[in-house]
């Protein structure tokens, strides 16, 4: 290929490449299609159980790999981090506590009832509902899909979910079934093509 | 092993434990401070809950290395303030206690309820308190002394 096809050629990928992340905002790159399927992806780990069990619909939190209601009587409270003599912090630290088995993280804390993907009988949202829960700006804290995708690169209590500790019998709790990167790479193909959602209920 | 410098009802305090001993173990079995009770040891209870920056917390299941240089108050030093007095005082008074044994834990947990609620409601009482269990089951006369302690300091008593 002579010099000045192969220059063509690299001029046009670094110009994709800028048009695709202008003014710090992701611009449609992928197919519709491409993007229900990463949607998919990010929808498995959004309902893995060390996700949801913090987005439920009821005034309480959830655990293990069974999502059984939070023992203790532990509830939401007004801020979703439990109440005067039970906060989230009672027990959750900073960082988790794997002498005792106790899960932590920064600012431990429910999901607010907007955020939730379950619904009041604790059964998982279908794709189609989180879809849209996680891209409504009313709903989400205002987040763009590009405000998405750092939420789910930065937020400690969402890495948390690769890092989540020792049970109190010794054994790890599992672990989403993507890896972060994969994760990461599902959200940005999702982002890229206009976070669509599937349709139906 | 690893030293730590604890500030226990104000006071500065020195232990050298393993970083994964429970706060819990520190009180009672090095500092022989065993107003605070072990119950269940799985933070399901609530005999062992102490304050640490104010918060009330599950003692048996914080490691000692989580705790940094937060305060931490016991029922040792409760009534140092005045929601703790008058908690403590409200106590005595409604005759709360049977065996007694989860009490520590009850009044920690109601500070905590009062300093953040001066006018508890009956269901702010019920979430604040569900996760102490007493096993004489003292609930209604728990409930009461909440209430009278609330009241006394609403008129700026204790």
């Amino acid at each position: 290929m002579p010099w000045s096809r192969v220059a063509l050629v690299v001029s046009i990928v670094i110009a994709l490449g800028v048009a695709a992340f202008v003014n710090g905002r992701v611009v449609k790159r992928n197919t519709t299609a491409q993007g229900l399927a990463a949607w998919d992806q990010v929808y498995s780990v959004l309902t893995h159980p060390r996700c949801i069990n913090c987005h439920t619909a009821t005034n309480y939190p959830q655990q293990g790999d069974d999502r059984h209601r939070h023992v203790a009587n532990v509830v939401r409270g007004p801020e979703g981090k439990g109440v005067p003599g039970l906060n989230c912090a009672s027990c959750h630290q900073e960082t988790n506590a794997d002498s005792t088995g106790v899960p932590g993280g920064h600012n431990w804390h429910l999901a607010p009832l907007e955020m939730r993907w379950q619904d009041t009988n604790d059964r998982p949202l279908s794709k189609a509902a989180v879809c849209r829960q996680i891209t409504d700006r009313s709903r989400n804290h205002n987040l763009d899909g590009p405000g998405l995708l750092k939420h789910h690169e930065e937020e400690p209590l969402v890495k948390w979910a690769w890092n989540p500790g020792i049970r109190p019998d010794g054994t790890a709790r599992t672990l989403p079934p993507l890896t972060h990167e994969q994760f990461i790479a599902a959200t940005r193909q999702w982002v890229e093509a206009g976070t669509p959602c599937p349709s139906g209920k | 092993m690893a030293t730590y410098q604890l500030n226990i009802n104000g006071q500065r305090k020195e232990v050298n434990v393993d970083p994964s001993t429970p706060l819990l173990w520190v009180l009672r079995e090095d500092l022989k401070m065993t107003g605070t009770k072990f119950g269940c040891g799985i933070s399901a209870c609530g005999a062992c809950t102490v304050h640490v920056a104010g918060v009330a917390t599950r003692s048996c299941i914080v490691p000692i290395s989580h705790v940094g240089d937060r305060p931490i108050v016991t029922i040792e030093g409760i009534g140092q303030d005045a929601v703790g007095r008058a908690v403590q005082n409200h106590w005595v008074e409604t005759d709360v206690v049977q065996c007694g044994y989860c009490q520590s834990g009850q009044i920690m947990a109601a500070v905590a309820l009062l300093k953040n609620t001066t006018k508890p409601t009956d269901q702010n009482i019920d979430e604040s308190m569900g996760g102490n269990i007493c096993r004489c089951a003292t609930y209604p006369r728990i409930r009461e002394a909440i209430l009278n302690a609330a009241a006394e300091l609403a008129k700026g008593g204790a």
